[in-house]
């Protein structure tokens, strides 16, 4: 992705519901970027998420972040792992900005009864949209997931890192 | 990138903040859980040098700190927000005696109320205890700012006030770390004059206590916590904590002064800023703290509009406030939470509903039986309030009413509302919705579990006896899937003139696993 600015960060705001490994995906794409040498910041609202309610992350990085919380109209990338959360992202991106809504309805339909790794499936799309090597995210993944279903979240990353930009 | 690679890890503000703390050889660490503060003793009890314990509500988190700080070791406490009320009552006299090694006061405060019943402001009780606070504005000045308010605790001989807020606490950025230093823990001298705090002793320690805010006012001014950024002189703004981060991203042209110490207050430092710059504006978030306090020295200045004490700032307010424009009220969207499906206090909620019957409710999961489909929870005032509330209830005169509470709660600052309603002969019925762990802030274990924070296991708090000892007529315990035999129960013992509690036992269906999973 180039920028204008190189000093301007990347802007990337998930959100879903509770349970759904929303801030999972922030925390291991925020890993990926630490990786690749950018300074990251991330903020969550998750006060009652254990509870079902919404949870939303804002994750930005680049060579210089200030603020933690994404000012409006300045997102990139907006990522919505559950369909039925879905609001209009007016106002929220920048022009030349990105909603993967598309890649949801996609991750949903070929994972069916693997919901669970949509997190990761999204995280393949947007990693095709980045400029961080693979070898990071990997080790990311790695990281963040940990060992417990570590190769199919990494074999559903692959395939959402396939679909990228194809939508 | 950075040649600081191998020391820069990915943080939240609780983990460098409680990273720091260890660096700076903290000893003694007590909380009672609360979000946003949880993180940061769970993050100190994995190491063994730190004497780390989820104490049973905050005051006395407080006094353990307190003391071992007395005592000659490094402590920290810390909390949310509304746990400071709780340790007001010591916190207001600490400052009398101070302290022997260093003490760290941690308050996480709540702004936007994202799991809170209010949103205060707490650098006014940093004030009003007269004991110096400290503000970072993220998880890398977390880190080292605890290890300065060590350092300041010992060397004015007082308790320091640490106020994170949400979006410090629960951020997570690169933060680079140091190394840990070794502090030796001091010895106790006994000093009557500084530590027992009666009227004479507690007077001649109030003059040590005024004399002290002198020093540390000139300290402020020439601290390298407040720091003045001087840029175009036309814009000056004078900020504090993440409200710094929102004002430098928006409008990076203008002269910053940043407060990572406001109380108390660098005069000095203020009015040689707002000399500097032609227009002086101050942003903040909630109370206008410092703005009060810019303008007490006479300096003009234009604070930001009525609506900004309500809620969260955010970077896109900046311009609006500068324009002296208003926010518009917006509440919170999204998907509601919901007690768990699977959770077997559900069903107590849904007979309180059947039985449309009053209910005083407390603190906790359960207070979101609030939310259809249950909508039974009618008051939710504070920890405890649940019995207490209920009390009142009945002094006026209120039949069909019951209180609720969860058991950590109870343990927290329910018994003594239970003590006193058997004392002042109240009769009716309160239920402990027993979970067997603090599952609100995510499972901690708790008196009632039989476990400490650290996973070892410890001396088992019966509920039910202590309930008894307390002069219940009734105590009851059941499992509350059992709806029929406990609909049944409930209704009796409502009906008769006694005081009766009923302990609806069923553990956290989330958390059996990470329980067991403790080291014994």
């Amino acid at each position: 992705m180039t920028q204008a600015n190189p000093k301007k960060s990347i802007n990337i705001i998930f959100y879903g519901i509770g349970g759904q490994g929303v801030l999972k995906a922030s925390e291991a794409c925020g890993m990926a970027a630490l990786l690749e040498g950018h300074h990251v910041k991330k903020t969550d609202v998750h006060g009652m998420s254990q509870r079902g309610g919404s949870v939303e992350s804002g994750l930005r990085f680049g060579q210089e972040v200030i603020s933690p919380l994404i000012p409006k109209g300045e997102a990139d990338f907006i990522i919505c792992l559950h369909p039925e959360e879905y609001k209009s992202p007016h106002g929220l991106l920048r022009d030349s900005g990105i909603d993967l809504m598309p890649y949801t309805h996609k991750a949903h339909e070929i994972l069916a009864e693997n919901k669970i790794f949509v997190n990761s499936f999204l995280l393949g799309v947007l990693s095709g949209y980045l400029n961080i090597s693979e070898k990071n995210w990997v080790k990311a993944l790695a990281q963040v997931f940990g060992e417990k279903r570590q190769k199919e979240n990494l074999t559903f990353f692959k395939k959402g890192r396939q679909w990228a930009k194809r939508l | 990138m950075s040649s600081l690679a191998a020391k820069k890890v990915l943080f939240s503000g609780n983990e460098a903040l409680a990273q720091g703390a260890y660096d700076a050889g903290v000893r003694v660490a007590a909380a009672y859980p609360g979000t946003p503060s949880t993180e940061i003793l769970q993050y100190l009890s994995k190491f063994k040098e730190v004497d780390s314990q989820w104490s049973v509500n905050e005051k006395v988190a407080f006094e353990v700190a307190l003391g071992a700080a007395i005592g000659g070791a490094r402590a920290l406490y810390a909390s949310k927000h509304v746990g400071i009320n709780v340790a007001m009552d010591p916190m207001m006299t600490s400052g009398y005696t101070g302290i022997n090694a260093g003490f760290v006061v941690v308050s996480c405060d709540d702004p936007g109320l994202h799991s809170s019943q209010n949103e205060q402001d707490n650098r006014i009780l940093a004030q009003a205890a007269k004991i110096p606070l400290l503000e970072p504005s993220s998880a890398q000045e977390a880190y080292f700012f605890v290890q300065e308010a060590f350092r300041i605790s010992e060397e004015f001989d007082t308790p320091v006030f640490l106020r994170m807020t949400t979006r410090i606490c629960h951020a997570k950025e690169d933060v680079t770390i140091g190394k840990k230093k070794e502090v030796p823990v001091k010895p106790f001298n006994i000093d009557v004059a500084k530590y027992v705090m009666v009227p004479g002793n507690a007077h001649r320690r109030h003059i040590v206590l005024e004399k002290r805010l002198e020093d540390l006012k000139d300290f402020a001014s020439t601290s390298t916590l407040n720091v003045a950024e001087m840029n175009d002189p036309k814009i000056g703004v004078i900020t504090n904590g993440t409200s710094y981060l929102y004002v430098k991203e928006m409008i990076p042209q203008a002269s910053i002064l940043k407060l990572g110490m406001s109380f108390p207050f660098p005069d000095d430092l203020v009015k040689t800023f707002a000399s500097n710059v032609e227009k002086v504006f101050v942003i903040e978030e909630l109370d206008s703290f410092v703005e009060d306090k810019v303008k007490a020295l006479g300096i003009s200045c234009t604070g930001k509009d009525k609506s900004f004490c309500i809620g969260e700032l955010r970077p896109e307010h900046i311009p609006l406030i500068l324009k002296g424009k208003a926010q518009e009220s917006k509440l919170a969207s999204g998907r509601k939470p919901s007690l768990c499906p699977g959770c077997g206090h559900r069903m107590v909620f849904n007979v309180l509903k059947e039985l449309q019957v009053t209910v005083s409710g407390d603190i906790g999961c359960y207070t979101l039986g609030v939310l259809p489909p249950f909508s039974s929870i009618h008051t939710c005032v504070c920890m405890g309030a649940g019995v207490t509330i209920f009390e009142g209830l009945r002094h006026a005169k209120n039949n069909n009413v019951v209180g609720v509470i969860g058991d950590s709660t109870f343990v927290h600052s329910g018994i003594t509302g239970l003590i006193n309603a058997a004392y002042n002969n109240v009769t009716g019925v309160i239920i402990i919705l027993d979970n067997s762990v603090t599952a609100m802030t995510g499972g901690q274990p708790h008196p009632g579990v039989g476990l400490t924070l650290k996973g070892e296991k410890t001396k088992k708090l019966s509920l039910e006896k202590i309930a008894q000892a307390s002069g219940a007529d009734y105590v009851d315990v059941i499992d509350p899937i059992r709806v029929k035999d406990f609909k049944k129960l409930l209704t009796k013992r409502m009906s008769q003139k006694k005081l009766s509690v009923i302990i609806a036992r069923r553990a956290c269906k989330l958390l059996t696993d990470k329980q067991t999973k403790t080291k014994g």
